[in-house]
């Protein structure tokens, strides 16, 4: 089962080393990991997906805890959570194409960021599963590049504060 | 006051209390040990390889209960102390290891004895450092010796680029250290303790498992209070000799796969097994589905990481064994002798560590309880790894906790004669007895030079059977006999080697000149080496095969 588990790490060099290395030398596998800081510029972001049965995601938490510079981790599965991921996408596009394709962006919600003569980059935020639909909707134009952020997420105001 | 680097570095070792220094200069050094040069209260001992330097200030920790410190030049010298900061992770050692680094401009140039030190240390250390200002050192050297001491204990590294050590900074000692990534916690959950308690006044056979971290919480007499109280049998893990006494009636010496039958007995069949600072180590466990199958199982850690990571817990209490103990003492309802701990005497009458004598054979086993007996017990003994390992930890009988030093979880050969070092250093007015087999002892043998400098009266007893014996013995058992790769009939005479770095050397094949040998070393004041010529036939049993459940143990007269 998929887990999005929230890493509060020090703004320090080396920490990501820390982090993945972690997850590689004890055989963890990650999905996505995304660093950033936050409100507090002395404190990053990790937003981590994970996969696993509760075994190894405790095992995961506590290793993650255990790290100095670690100084706080959340595992948001099964919490009212936001998660997002944005999407740059360059897809061909002929002058004949171009309108389909906006069609697709604006159903979407997405953005047109850039064009040329030939192709279109399509911008998208939301949900795995919408940036899923929306690569697949857009796929049949012709990829020409795709680039993903991972995920960042938060939980939702009504629990504690994180 | 504005100082050097070099001499923050120095200042900063003398606030924390550090009398002993081990390890070896280098180019990107020599600041510091310039500002080493006319410092009185610490000592520096100069060992002939950095893994030596590691693994003596490992020793040194274990012996004492304080930091060990080392220090390696960059590039080569940092990599060498590599194995000896894996040891000291494995083993849960306080341990601060400080590295030269090329200096900060050329850092990831690939500038002459370069390493990333930081980046390969990364996984073995509990924490580690890059200084990259004169004005973080004080803060940092601090920081470093607070994590390494506390919580579940562990090395820490301090990278050093040269001209940090040279460029100038004010001198202050932090008085206190905040980290807000780490607070260990060291008080048990009350109401977990009142659980454990609980379970206790309802088992009907109960087995303490006592481990390394018995040792390092410093919670012995408080095992024992608990342990006399309830009537409950232990057993002490390889990392846990010495937190009981192995003569006690309740002790039942180390489980596992070179353990006694009767540990095993009583831990398979037990009801309520205690662990406590012991972290469920396959050696111990064998198979895991039959470790323990009919046992409610409470886990006293400082480590929540080391809880349900193997086995899966019942009771859980995460802190200091120490406080723990008592406050359980203090809750537990006392419990007499039981038919439990009738079955388990019975058990230790019928099946007691044995070996068979035989004539004109020096054997490992007698040769121990000779050295035993010699000590009065009273010994540090350190070892190498192997079978040398395994026969000091059966046939010595320990008594006091930091008795017994060994490389429990990485099985570093090459460990016990620096660690014996580093022991010796601590403890100089103790007998150190490095129990050692000829393979094991070739891997740090240069360290004979740094005992004759050092004036360390470190004894060695290598039980020497040409062979590398522990894996001589898995092929003699598993695999048809077919010796690949463990000979060592070409071996040095250990006797000339020890003469020529100017130490006494000794060597016994005869059984009968076994205790007159050990009584000279004793009597001489300064070192010595033991050689016992024993046969290579000679195995570790009782022995639990690989993925076999811990009950189902082979004996000498079935191989």
């Amino acid at each position: 089962m998929k887990h999005t588990i929230s890493v509060l790490v020090e703004n320090h060099f080396g920490v990501l080393a820390r982090v993945s290395s972690l997850f590689s030398g004890r055989g963890f596998n990650i999905d996505s990991l995304t660093v950033g800081e936050t409100e507090d510029s002395t404190i990053s972001r990790m937003t981590i997906v994970v996969q696993g049965d509760d075994r190894i995601l405790e095992q995961v938490n506590k290793q993650l805890n255990k790290l100095i510079d670690v100084t706080k981790v959340i595992d948001m599965t099964g919490e009212d959570f936001v998660e997002r991921e944005l999407l740059l996408m360059k897809v061909t596009a002929t002058t004949a194409m171009r309108s389909e394709i906006m069609q697709i962006v604006d159903i979407f919600r997405a953005k047109i960021v850039d064009i040329s003569s030939n192709s279109l980059t399509v911008e998208a935020t939301g949900g795995k599963a919408k940036i899923d639909a929306i690569i697949g909707m857009l796929r049949p134009f012709g990829t020409k590049e795709i680039a993903r952020t991972g995920r960042v997420a938060m939980l939702r105001e009504y629990r504690e504060k994180v | 006051m504005e100082l050097t680097g070099a001499q923050i570095l120095i200042e900063s070792l003398k606030k924390e209390g550090v009398d002993t220094l081990f390890g070896i200069p280098g180019g990107v050094l020599i600041a510091i040990f310039d500002a080493l040069y006319d410092e009185k209260q610490i000592r520096f001992i100069l060992t002939r390889h950095e893994q030596a330097a590691a693994h003596a200030a490992d020793g040194y920790a274990r012996a004492s209960g304080k930091v060990g410190v080392c220090i390696a030049t960059s590039g080569p010298g940092a990599t060498n102390l590599v194995t000896g900061i894996a040891t000291a992770s494995m083993d849960s050692v306080p341990l601060v290891a400080f590295t030269g680094q090329v200096g900060t401009p050329v850092i990831g140039s690939d500038a002459f004895q370069e390493a990333d030190i930081v980046g390969i240390t990364r996984p073995i250390t509990k924490h580690s450092y890059l200084v990259r200002d004169t004005s973080e050192l004080a803060r940092t050297v601090k920081e470093a010796f607070y994590i390494a001491s506390t919580g579940r204990p562990g090395p820490v590294l301090i990278d050093l680029p040269v001209d940090v050590s040279k460029a100038k900074a004010e001198f202050v000692y932090p008085r206190e250290v905040n980290i807000r990534g780490y607070k260990p916690k060291y008080e048990g959950h009350p109401q977990q303790i009142k659980r454990v308690a609980h379970a206790i006044r309802k088992a009907k056979r109960p087995v303490i498992c006592a481990g390394g971290g018995v040792v390092s919480s410093g919670a012995s007499e408080e095992l024992r209070e608990l342990a006399e109280k309830t009537n409950i049998p232990v057993t002490t893990t390889l990392m846990g000799l010495g937190a009981f006494p192995s003569v006690h009636p309740l002790g039942l010496g180390m489980p596992g796969m070179h353990g006694t039958r009767y540990a095993n007995n009583a831990v398979t069949e037990s009801d309520l097994l205690i662990a406590i600072g012991a972290r469920f180590d396959d050696r111990v466990t064998g198979k895991l589905d039959a470790f323990a199958p009919s046992a409610q199982i409470v886990h006293i850690d400082i480590d929540p990481t080391s809880i349900s990571k193997n086995v899966a817990v019942d009771i859980p209490v995460v802190g200091d064994a120490r406080q723990i103990l008592k406050e359980l003492s203090q809750i537990v309802t006392p419990r007499g002798p039981s038919e439990w701990n009738k079955k388990i005497d019975q058990w230790k009458d019928q099946d007691p560590l044995s070996y068979e004598a035989s004539p004109g054979v020096v054997k490992p086993q007698y040769v121990i309880e000779q050295i035993c007996e010699a000590t009065k017990g009273k010994a540090i003994i350190t070892t190498e790894v192997g079978q040398n390992q395994m026969w000091a930890a059966q046939y010595y009988q320990y008594s006091r906790p930091r008795t017994f030093i060994s490389s429990g979880g990485l099985g570093t050969m090459g460990y016990g004669f620096p660690a014996a070092i580093g022991a010796q250093v601590a403890r100089p007015a103790e007998t150190v007895f490095d129990i050692a087999g000829d393979g094991s002892f070739q891997m740090n043998i240069q360290e004979l030079a740094t005992v004759v400098q050092h004036h360390l009266p470190v004894k060695v007893a290598i039980m020497n059977n040409k062979y590398l014996g522990m894996v001589r013995q898995w092929q003699e058992l598993f695999f048809n006999k077919r010796y690949s790769g463990t000979s060592l009939e070409v071996g040095p005479d250990f006797v000339k080697v020890a003469e020529a770095y100017g130490v006494k050397g000794i060597r016994v094949t005869d059984p009968k000149d076994v205790r007159d040998s050990i009584e000279e070393a004793l009597a001489t004041d300064g070192p010595v080496v033991l050689d016992f010529h024993i046969a290579p036939e000679e195995k570790v049993f009782p022995m639990v095969p690989a993925g076999k459940a811990i009950n189902e143990m082979m004996i000498e007269r079935m191989a």
